[in-house]
């Protein structure tokens, strides 16, 4: 048993490796929206951050992580050989952790879930055989990673239209904004919490009837719309700044429904991209534990506070300093545009993680600015870096694997 | 280190472009002192506000290439690149015309005739009214592209462009008044100062022109 407890450590080891990166690193895309914008402190966005990244991967992080852990893989091939397995994982978390080293360091534009779900299938199909990835699943994942950002574009501009038709084109913008951010804030709430109670909180063990769900979901999105709606109340013009700028007041009405929005962002993404950090954890845990290949074990909470955990240090020990640099690059983003790119690429990215599928966060809220930016709602967006993004993209996915396959080899001639 | 989210916004034209015409109208802005220097005599304090003129001249040509670096064919923009680009032309022009016609006057220091002196410091005032105009009109800019080139705005903006016209037909008015008074007197003064005399008021004139040119140029962009 004692090469058990040396698979488990050195997977929770790796795992929290990734997570902390990812908390480093990615969440800083889904706060820095909110810093740019000026509606959050670093400070306050690092403790919203910390604490709906951390509920998103326990309440609603179940589902991708089942994936991850063994929705890849066909589990049957390997019932004979669970060992395999292990080291498989082991060598897709160190591969995607590489390959991501290498990526920020070159300045590649690469998306974790990309680098993840390359390695596992990469070790699948070389270290195993093709029969053994469940390539069906793998066709609605890829899928899955054009379908998100375009969802995300399309929701984000019609947001955006939305904003544009019913406020800032009026006569009276500042009104207009009181009386309707309040509802948006009511969306944002509503789509993120019904979302999560449907899909997310049967891996935590509640099941709640569907009436119910939706009572309970317009309850916690009416609060939260009241709640915002007496701050947005307590907002007075300010003549001095508006004369430069006519919709001084009227953004910082959105910078209210801004705050609301980048919860749902950290919780959408804690929901996704824990899972990469922390599923194969689990697929080595779980057969680490039994000793054989259980398509039915439950997913231990421990591990999904060990994802959120590891999210939660990577922010305070570097994410801080991302979220400020990126946070000044993306001015552009003021809070009425910021806004509807974060609510449209959250509300996505929660859909995907009820589903259970893995999609690239920041990838969707690329697609989300896009999105908003065919709404003539940025002012300048460079299309050279989005082809960079496309071609990063289909570099990834063999990097990850090749990278992966190379583990596989060494963990299976080294580890007992 | 890169980040995928930060790169993918080029670097805004609006708040350098409403920086760039605050220094066009800065320029244009030192033209009186300059005038009431030249007129008096003063031709120290001439060359000192010559000078200052120069200096933000080169500013604005700094900043116009600056931000003609930062607009490459790659960028996804509201507006077409093309209309923002010749926006900014024209308003460097107004620096620029606020240096040709100081110099003119500097190098020659070309006596302007006291019986249309009174005459010309208002001709004056009236294109820095107009490039003042201008300038307002441009500081619009970033509300214009909040609000995606529609609606309220769009309708106070072309207000204040309508009034850039009327200043400039005004200054169309004022110069003919200027070059018919100059006329009437140019028997009286050296043939060549008063060839530089019409010169200098054509010029001058000029300013108004590219000032009412980029209320053209900001209109385009609203249709």
């Amino acid at each position: 048993m004692e090469a058990e407890i040396v698979y488990i450590v050195l997977a929770a080891l790796f795992g929290i490796f990734m997570a902390w990166g990812i908390g480093a690193n990615d969440v800083a895309n889904a706060m820095a929206t909110s810093v740019g914008s000026r509606a959050l402190t670093i400070r306050q966005a690092i403790v919203v951050a910390a604490i709906f990244e951390f509920l998103g991967a326990v309440l609603a992080g179940g589902a991708v992580t089942t994936t991850i852990r063994k929705g890849i893989v066909d589990a049957d091939l390997l019932v004979g050989s669970p060992e395999l397995l292990i080291y498989g994982m082991l060598a897709s978390l160190l591969a995607a952790g590489t390959w991501l080293l290498i990526a920020s360091r070159n300045g590649w534009p690469v998306s974790t879930t990309h680098s993840i779900v390359g390695a596992i299938v990469g070790f699948a199909a070389v270290g195993i055989g093709t029969d053994a990835v469940q390539w069906g699943q793998v066709g609605t994942i890829v899928m899955s990673w054009i379908v998100s950002p375009l969802t995300a574009g399309f929701i984000a501009y019609l947001i955006y239209q939305s904003v544009l038709r019913l406020i800032l084109r009026q006569e009276d913008p500042l009104a207009n904004a009181k009386r309707y951010v309040p509802a948006y804030m009511f969306l944002a709430a509503f789509t993120i919490t019904l979302v999560t109670i449907l899909k997310g909180l049967t891996h935590v063990g509640l099941d709640i009837s569907l009436r119910d769900s939706y009572l309970l979901a317009i309850a916690i999105a009416g609060g939260i719309a009241l709640i915002g709606a007496l701050a947005i109340r307590r907002i007075q013009p300010d003549p001095k700044a508006e004369k430069a700028q006519h919709f001084y007041t009227v953004e910082r009405v959105f910078g209210v429904l801004m705050i609301v929005t980048a919860c749902g962002m950290a919780f959408a993404h804690g929901s996704n991209d824990v899972a990469n950090a922390i599923g194969p954890v689990a697929a080595v845990v779980g057969v680490a534990r039994t000793g054989e290949i259980a398509a039915t074990s439950a997913l231990p909470i421990w591990v999904l506070v060990l994802g959120g955990a590891g999210i939660v240090i990577g922010l305070a020990t570097f994410g801080r300093h991302v979220i400020a640099t990126v946070g000044k690059r993306i001015t552009q983003l003021t809070p009425s545009r910021g806004f509807a790119a974060e609510l449209a690429a959250a509300t996505t990215i929660v859909i995907a993680s009820g589903t259970g599928i893995p999609i690239s966060t920041t990838h969707t809220l690329v697609g989300a600015v896009l999105g908003v930016g065919l709404a003539r709602g940025i002012e300048a967006i460079d299309l050279r870096v989005v082809g960079r993004i496309l071609v990063s993209w289909v570099v990834t996915i063999p990097a990850g694997a090749f990278l992966a396959i190379v583990f596989y080899f060494i963990f299976r001639a080294v580890l007992p | 280190m890169a980040n995928t989210l930060a790169n993918i916004f080029g670097k805004s034209p609006v708040r350098p472009l409403e920086k760039h015409i605050e220094i066009a109208h800065r320029c244009a802005r030192q033209l009186p002192a300059f005038f009431a220097a030249a007129i008096s005599g003063d031709w120290d304090k001439a060359s000192a506000v010559r000078g200052e003129i120069e200096s933000l001249e080169h500013k604005a040509d700094d900043l116009k290439k600056k931000i003609r670096l930062n607009l490459p064919k790659s960028l996804f923009m509201p507006v077409p690149r093309e209309d923002l680009l010749e926006l900014l032309l024209v308003q460097d022009k107004i620096a620029n015309r606020a240096k040709d016609v100081s110099g003119v006057v500097l190098g020659r220091k070309l006596q302007i005739p006291a019986a249309i002196a009174e005459q010309f410091l208002e001709f004056v005032d009236r294109n820095v009214d107009a490039t003042k105009q201008a300038r307002k009109s441009v500081r619009e800019l970033d509300e214009l592209f909040t609000t995606g080139f529609r609606g309220a705005e769009v309708d106070l903006v072309s207000g204040m462009i309508e009034e850039l016209d009327r200043i400039e037909t005004d200054t169309d008015d004022k110069q003919a008044a200027l070059r018919g008074a100059l006329y009437e007197i140019e028997k009286s003064l050296d043939p060549i100062d008063a060839m530089f005399m019409y010169q200098v008021i054509e010029l001058t004139g000029e300013i108004a022109d590219m000032a009412e040119r980029v209320g053209r140029r900001l209109e385009l962009l609203l249709s």
